[in-house]
């Protein structure tokens, strides 16, 4: 009986669900000096970048298990577990497309043509800004629970959600005007090498996406 | 007749394990919300334990340890043989004990009252008969095992819902927290005063008037409230830790309130559980002294001295880890949690102990935190751990019962 009292209480998963969103962000923002070695045809530090990326997308995986191993359906939580599962499969995803994405750009060795490399960039940099402003909304979960989604912490989260949107509506204005860049030289680019840099800033953009999708699942655990 | 001093000696000596043991681990669990959220440290919890359960049981506990020493067993049916009597209440004391010990070495959640009672109610129908039993009594209480803890948690629910709508979910929780936090206090100190004045007091000889008991409850009340207005008014934002968690000040406000909730708990504790210990005990001494049962007298002071001290060493010898290993399980419960769930327990408990009724003071904090849970207070409750505490309350009756009924005849054989 000793441990009755403690063991009603099952493991809370917001601190874990913080920490995981803080190593996906983590993954996600070696992306920028990754294409900044690229770019440069630097692929020696190029290969470091990407280790550490897939460093990360492991401890995220790990850290994406054992969450899940503490979230049985016997808990009784202020919001449903699966929001939760759901939210925590999307930050997740932030990690898997950057080590996807770089995994693809160090396979092939892949030039960014330098007529648009800053403009790509730049684009690299505004995902890992929404991946960044992910992270922060997550971080209010803990406040969240706290004031049992209600009042002013609701507010201070739809207002980060708000930026988070605008974060992801410039990715994608900056996606199109990206490839119209891109379709202005792909005559004189290798045409397997268009599909792929097509395909490489299609998969950057997901990374905002996923962002974005974080910022809807915080969203409907607001509206529990 | 020189049986008597065995008589006492023993029922001094399973008492005292008995109160051991419920210091172990009931006070444990019950100090353990407040070191969990910091509002104390451990040694802090063992002094207001100390002198909080001893106040609760000398000022509020007569009306428990009553029950438990001539509510339960029809005492007009064993008026030829006494000695049945002390050997059913030594029986029960050492089964109460010895199912607690098996029970914590296995850490089952049990509860000391269902363990006392069930022994008692084992003893009396089998070693007596049916009859002797007053079931109406059992019944009520029984009843009340289920409605304290229903009633602690929604008390809790609606506490910390008037909480996160006064101060969590406002634009300046602290600000809101500073003005709200000594209301809550004034309500704590007020609400287990008055329960005590108005139903405790009267075994202790002090009879006030209904008037007087509400003026004497506002002014200690008003006291505390000032005082820790006055160190709510100290604490200073911590800009550093508020970066990481918007309510790390608020919460070091509602500490403040934990530490006088923390008094409550255990005053209600000691108002409801030392009656345990010391209720078969005063039984013993009452018939073995004067030879018949029923007789009406005093509690001798040492009983409760070895009630109460028998529950500080209980805490300070092995409470202590268990304290530290509940503290640091149930982080999540906050101070501003964790108060909520500690005044609707106490202010439950000291209603029953008012009443004479005995409850499980463990039970009734296990239902007051989920209430706080119902008002989507805390992040996780595992339900199937929920369900495993009726399980085994369930259980502890009849062990407690047939524990008993097997000391009952070794005693009656035995002992002169």
């Amino acid at each position: 009986m000793g441990n009755m009292l403690a063991n009603i209480f099952g493991t809370s998963p917001v601190q874990p669900l913080v920490n995981h969103v803080h190593i996906a962000y983590k993954c996600v923002r070696e992306l920028d000096g990754f294409f900044g070695a690229a770019i440069k045809g630097d692929w020696d530090s190029a290969v470091e970048y990407r280790n550490r990326i897939t460093g990360f997308e492991h401890e995220a995986d790990d850290l994406k298990k054992e969450i899940r191993l503490h979230l049985p359906k016997s808990l009784f939580m202020p919001v449903p577990r699966e929001d939760l599962l759901e939210l925590l499969l999307v930050q997740d995803k932030m990690a898997n497309r950057a080590k996807d994405v770089s995994g693809i750009v160090l396979g092939r060795k892949m030039q960014i043509p330098p007529v648009i490399a800053a403009e790509f960039q730049e684009f690299v940099k505004r995902n890992v800004d929404a991946s960044k402003q992910a992270r922060k909304s997550v971080r209010e979960l803990d406040e969240l629970f706290t004031s049992g989604f209600r009042g002013a912490e609701v507010s201070l989260v739809e207002s980060l959600l708000e930026e988070l949107d605008a974060i992801e509506t410039d990715t994608d204005d900056r996606q199109a005007a990206l490839r119209a860049s891109l379709f202005e030289i792909e005559n004189e680019i290798a045409p397997v090498d268009v599909m792929f840099l097509y395909q490489v800033i299609e998969l950057i953009g997901e990374i905002a996406d996923m962002a974005e999708r974080v910022g809807r699942r915080l969203e409907l655990l607001l509206s529990h | 007749m020189e049986a008597q001093y065995i008589y006492i000696g023993l029922a001094a000596a399973f008492g005292l394990f008995m109160a051991w043991g419920i210091g172990a681990n009931d006070v444990a669990n019950a100090m353990a919300t407040s070191v969990g959220s910091k509002a104390l440290t451990i040694k802090q919890a063992i002094l207001v334990a100390a002198v909080f359960e001893f106040l609760g049981a000398v000022l509020a506990g007569g009306a428990v340890t009553s029950t438990i020493r001539k509510g339960i067993v029809d005492a007009d049916l064993l008026v030829n043989s006494p000695e049945l009597l002390i050997y059913g209440m030594l029986a029960s004391l050492l089964a109460a004990g010895t199912w607690l010990f098996i029970a914590s070495k296995n850490g089952w959640p049990v509860s000391t009252t269902h363990s006392i009672v069930g022994a008692i109610v084992g003893f009396a129908a089998v070693g007596i008969g049916i009859d002797a039993v007053q079931w109406e009594q059992v019944a009520t209480i029984v009843v009340s095992w289920v409605v304290s803890p229903l009633t602690a948690g929604l008390i809790a629910f609606l506490i910390y819902l008037s909480v996160q709508r006064l101060i969590l979910t406002q634009e300046d929780p602290l600000t809101q927290a500073k003005r709200y936090v000594p209301v809550y206090i004034f309500f704590a100190g007020f609400t287990i005063t008055l329960v005590t004045l108005l139903k405790g007091l009267k075994h202790v000889g002090l009879d006030l008037s209904l008037i007087n008991s509400y003026l004497l409850a506002t002014g200690i009340a008003a006291l505390i409230a000032i005082v820790g207005f006055i160190f709510i008014q100290r604490i200073e934002p911590d800009p550093k830790a508020e970066k990481k968690q918007h309510f790390h000040t608020v919460e070091r406000v509602f500490a403040v309130l934990m530490v006088v909730t923390a008094c409550g708990m255990a005053f209600a504790h000691g108002s409801n559980d030392v009656a345990n210990a010391i209720g078969p005990l005063a039984a013993v001494i009452s018939v073995a002294r004067s030879g018949i049962v029923g007789a009406e007298s005093a509690l001798p002071i040492w009983v409760l001295v070895i009630g109460g001290g028998g529950i500080v060493v209980g805490l300070a010898t092995y409470g202590r880890h268990v304290i530290a290993t509940v503290g640091e399980k149930i982080t999540q419960l906050t101070p501003s949690r964790g108060f909520a769930a500690e005044l609707a327990a106490a202010t439950t408990i000291v209603i029953a102990s008012g009443t004479g009724i005995p409850i499980s003071t463990t039970h009734t904090l296990v239902g007051a935190v989920l209430g706080v849970g119902l008002a989507r207070g805390i992040e996780a409750i595992d339900l199937r751990v929920v369900g495993r505490i009726f399980v085994s309350w369930v259980v502890t009756i009849p062990a407690g019962a047939f524990l008993a009924i097997i000391f009952f005849f070794i005693f009656r054989t035995v002992l002169p």
